[in-house]
């Protein structure tokens, strides 16, 4: 046996350097690195961010029934909602894209099907950031003229 | 073969399935909130258009896969608590079989009362 026999693993162990699953550098850096850094932090700030949603929308007040048009409109009439909520949006959007990402590369095994993935992934991670954070900023609560909303008919 | 000189820790038993029940419930979540966010932008349609699906969504069939969803995203956070503890707690490793059973536990805490109080509004409404 050569010099890079590993005496510390089992008799149907694989050197390292022969190994298909040793993980060596493709040039990308420490990208892998922080990526993994990043689902631990924005693990830990979408608990926090995620059980306060729920909180507030499922168990306080009527609970799923109060979830309305004037539920939404009363919420984002507070900066404070907005930041929770577009915080909210972007960790849990950019947590679950790595995720899947994470498991696209895991279990496909064709190049082409990877890139097609990846690519259905990243198209609806951009729709979903986009658009959500168009409609927490541009919300308008009195978009009916006729709206009987307090904060429409106070104006 | 599964032997200790291979690595064991994430082969069968509570480390594998818990990491194979994180992956289920993080896909879940995440398709949950690529339609959340599309039906949460019909505000800017109409508040109508947002009211229709709303009410369309207040059944107990809607209701019990909500439950559904709450159980995988408490599943999910307090796993991924184990899954920190195990990375940057010297003793995590050690413990991820206890951690698991702890992960149950809070499950059962913060779940039930929540099905309580959500599963009471959707069949009483």
């Amino acid at each position: 046996m050569s010099t890079t026999t590993n005496y510390h693993a089992g008799p149907d162990a694989v050197s390292a350097k022969t190994s298909r699953y040793r993980r060596v550098s493709k040039g990308r850096g420490n990208f892998e690195l922080w990526s993994w850094v990043f689902m631990r932090a924005s693990g830990v700030l979408l608990l926090v961010l995620v059980f306060g949603h729920l909180f507030v929308n499922l168990m306080l007040g009527e609970g799923i029934h109060g979830v309305d048009f004037a539920f939404v409109a009363g919420k984002w009439a507070s900066p404070f909602w907005q930041t929770w909520d577009m915080l909210m949006l972007w960790l849990a959007e950019l947590h679950g894209f790595n995720g899947v990402r994470t498991i696209i590369n895991d279990y496909t095994e064709k190049d082409r099907t990877r890139w097609i993935l990846k690519g259905l992934l990243v198209a609806s991670a951009l729709l979903v950031l986009v658009l959500g954070t168009l409609v927490i900023f541009t919300f308008d609560p009195c978009l009916d003229p006729s709206s009987t909303l307090s904060v429409c008919t106070a104006r | 073969m599964a032997q200790a000189a291979n690595g064991t820790l994430y082969r069968g038993r509570e480390g594998m399935w818990t990491w194979v029940a994180h992956r289920i419930s993080g896909v879940l979540i995440f398709l949950f909130l690529f339609a959340h966010v599309l039906d949460t932008a019909l505000v800017r349609v109409s508040p109508e258009a947002y009211n229709e699906v709303m009410d369309a969504y207040k059944n107990p069939v809607v209701g019990l896969a909500e439950a559904g969803l709450v159980a995988a995203v408490i599943f999910h956070a307090l796993n991924g608590l184990r899954i920190i503890a195990v990375d940057f707690w010297a003793k995590g490793p050690r413990y991820q079989k206890q951690m698991f059973w702890a992960v149950l536990v809070g499950f059962v805490v913060l779940f039930a009362p929540f099905a309580i109080r959500h599963l009471t509004i959707v069949f009483t409404h």
